[in-house]
């Protein structure tokens, strides 16, 4: 008989009823939710007269539209300038207020963005399901947990009996053997497969990243790489359990204690694909061959390493391709044949649920030691991912660093990743970023997204254009 | 939720792939608490020449002549005719409720991405999948006919054409039954609650740690 894959092993495991159609009833461990797609799921909930199925397994907390302006944030939800968001983050407390769900508030320590808080808190921990109103909810796969995107309508649906109708994925491995080199991060990684595999690449497919590049990379790095298998397709991304997923885990507040813990981590042990388990789609890459990554259009896709340059136009195999690419050459002011490192930027974000963590802070601020802003470049804003990110970034000095450097270091929450708060680009701003999208507008109307890991952006803020981070000699070495 | 089963109406174009859902919606609309309004703001960056905020009167803004929706052949047009990677991106069911709201009742493209396309059933929404043969066949005889029209019909899973094109879909069954009969998918599951109980008990004796951890 062919063994199980680690989606195999979490999908079995969760199945309360199969059904005649196809479909399976599939029961959710964790439920984070945020400001922006509960307050519909809220207010189906009462008018159908339901009540929350468990309390026990919400986790909620503001994220998307708040301010990371210090002055505002002080003042708490009541002195948030945006009215219309002031009203959204007020209804997620009164309904977390309502039906007793647990919430981390706006300036409350633990409070930060959903897919940072969830594993920090241990709230997610290995084996679990996790769902989230966000599509990146596939970072919390990095703890070998079954966790995707769902929309409104699905979290009423769990708020409400604890289960999602679905259909099982299929299975997708992506290997990557090798070692990175120096300079080149997690983030770069996830961009290559983006890259090779394309943006619908994992359509359908619920990918496990394998290989010794990924078990070499931090339970950090791994979240990076998860979050972003939305951005080839796959609404789930996951690393199997080793050593290093259980050290995170053990100690973190809402993981078990004593005896708990061993059992726990008895069963965390089995959760990794088995040897004669059969993929349906395998993809591999070479972690030597990756240099740090760049994008340059529209579409996480549209991604080249640092050391090349934007594609040609009459170099494209097909009419929509070319018609694509010179939709997004128009849209990002870009002209083919231009080196990568010859892009200005105006602003840099480094933050996100991709790269907010500290490690990504402490590799931004390495950068930025001793180093100032380049004088053309606007805005460099540093937004830790949670108040316990911002709290150690604060221990290690690093805030320091950015402020003598010239750089913004603010609040926690998602920011300039989706510009739903004040944090946004003007028309035609290049930025460089450390976010997961660069589609049209993202980051503010008419703004021009360039995505690459916090050392990349930190670089790029410095020179004051887009640089090869491997080219900072005492960072390299 | 709302039932699907024919509709026949004008279709617009949608003409480029991988149109995700910050172009369906953008992000400054998502900040209401209601499911309903979002249709003015439809693909509101490429429709309108300004930028658009929440709560505005859309119909004194600027609108981009360009952008097809604004073409007066397709006003009232509720069936839309676009390419691979439908929805890709933000998991937001805002960008199904502003097609919707908008006027739209089904879509036509060779792929979606996954959570639109799920999301698109919860609202009434079909998002039918044909080939891209067939796609490009339809985009060819719109573009060569004003007023042109598709029929679609759930119960026969076909897309008819004037011209005599008849083109089956696929989708799953459960997906389908819940459509055609607008079925109250929460009503469906709580109907397994003892099925749901049973599956905790036994779980909470094998992972205990998974319950009750959070107060």
């Amino acid at each position: 008989m062919a063994g199980r894959t680690l989606y195999d092993k979490l999908w079995d495991s969760h199945l309360v009823k199969q059904n005649s159609d196809g479909s399976s009833l599939i029961y959710i461990d964790r439920h984070v939710l945020h400001e922006v797609t509960s307050p519909q799921a809220f207010e189906g909930l009462r008018l159908a007269d339901r009540r929350p199925w468990r309390l026990d397994t919400n986790i909620a907390t503001p994220d998307h539209n708040i301010s990371t302006d210090k002055a505002e944030r002080e003042a708490g939800v009541a002195g948030m300038v945006d009215e219309v968001s002031r009203i959204q983050v007020q209804t997620l407390d009164d309904n977390c207020d309502l039906y007793g769900i647990k919430e981390f508030k706006i300036n409350e320590m633990g409070q930060g963005i959903v897919h940072v808080m969830g594993p920090e808190l241990g709230a997610t921990m290995p084996g679990m399901t996790v769902v989230c109103g966000d599509s990146h909810t596939a970072t919390h796969g990095a703890l070998a947990c079954l966790a995707h995107g769902i929309g409104t309508s699905e979290v009423e649906h769990v708020l409400a009996t604890q289960c999602l109708v679905s259909k099982k994925m299929k299975n997708m491995r992506v290997t990557v053997n090798g070692t990175v080199g120096v300079g080149v991060t997690p983030k770069d990684v996830v961009l290559a497969v983006i890259g090779k595999i394309g943006t619908a690449g994992g359509n359908e497919h619920a990918i496990e990243f394998a290989g010794s590049v990924f078990r070499d990379m931090s339970i950090e790095g791994r979240m990076t790489v998860c979050n972003m298998a939305i951005e080839a397709g796959a609404r789930v991304g996951m690393v199997a359990v080793d050593q290093k997923t259980i050290d995170y885990c053990e100690g973190r507040m809402f993981v078990p204690k004593g005896d708990l813990w061993n059992q726990a981590v008895d069963y965390w042990q089995t959760l990794t694909t088995d040897e004669n388990a059969v993929f349906d789609t395998e993809v591999e890459l070479r972690g030597d061959d990756i240099a740090p990554q760049v994008t340059w259009g529209t579409s996480p896709e549209m991604v080249a390493p640092v050391t090349e340059f934007v594609p040609m136009l009459d170099e494209q195999p097909t009419d929509e391709k070319r018609q694509g690419l010179e939709r997004a050459l128009d849209y990002m002011g870009l002209v083919g044949g231009q080196a990568i490192t010859s892009i200005k930027v105006d602003r840099v974000f480094i933050g996100s649920c991709t790269n907010s963590r500290v490690e990504d802070m402490r590799a931004a601020a390495a950068v930025a030691k001793g180093r100032h802003v380049a004088s053309s470049v606007k805005q460099v804003l540093i937004v830790p991912g949670s108040q316990m990110v911002k709290a150690q970034a604060e221990a290690e000095g690093l805030d320091k660093i950015f402020i003598a450097a010239g750089m913004d270091w603010r609040e926690p929450g998602c920011s300039m990743c989706l510009a739903m708060n004040a944090d946004k680009l003007g028309a035609g701003e290049h930025c460089a970023s450390t976010s997961n999208r660069n589609f049209e507008g993202r980051q503010g109307n008419g703004g021009r997204t360039h995505l690459m890991s916090p050392a990349m952006a930190a670089a790029a803020a410095v020179a004051g254009h887009i640089v090869d981070v491997r080219t900072f000699k005492e960072v390299v070495s | 939720m709302k039932a699907f089963t024919r509709h026949c109406g004008l279709v617009a174009p949608m003409d480029r792939a991988n149109v995700d859902t910050d172009m369906i919606i953008p992000k400054q609309f998502l900040k209401s608490i209601k499911r309903s309004g979002f249709g003015p703001n439809l693909f509101d960056e490429v429709r309108y020449r300004d930028e658009g905020q929440p709560g505005q009167d859309c119909s004194k803004r600027p609108i981009n002549p360009d952008f097809p929706l604004n073409f007066p052949r397709f006003k009232g047009a509720s069936v839309l005719l676009a390419r691979k990677n439908f929805g890709c991106g933000s998991s937001r069911e805002h960008a199904p409720w502003a097609l919707e709201d908008y006027g739209f009742n089904a879509v036509i493209a060779p792929s979606y991405a996954d959570i639109f396309y799920n999301n698109c059933f919860k609202n009434g929404l079909l998002p039918v999948i044909l080939t891209e043969e067939q796609v490009d066949i339809l985009f060819k005889e719109m573009d060569a006919q004003e007023g042109y029209q598709l029929a679609v019909d759930l119960p026969a899973q076909t897309v008819t054409s004037d011209s005599g094109h008849v083109f089956h879909f696929e989708l799953d069954e459960f997906r389908k039954d819940c459509l055609l009969k607008g079925l109250d998918e929460i009503g469906l599951t709580l109907q397994d609650s003892d099925a749901i109980r049973q599956y905790e008990t036994e779980r909470a004796a094998q992972h205990p740690w998974v319950f009750g951890a959070i107060k």
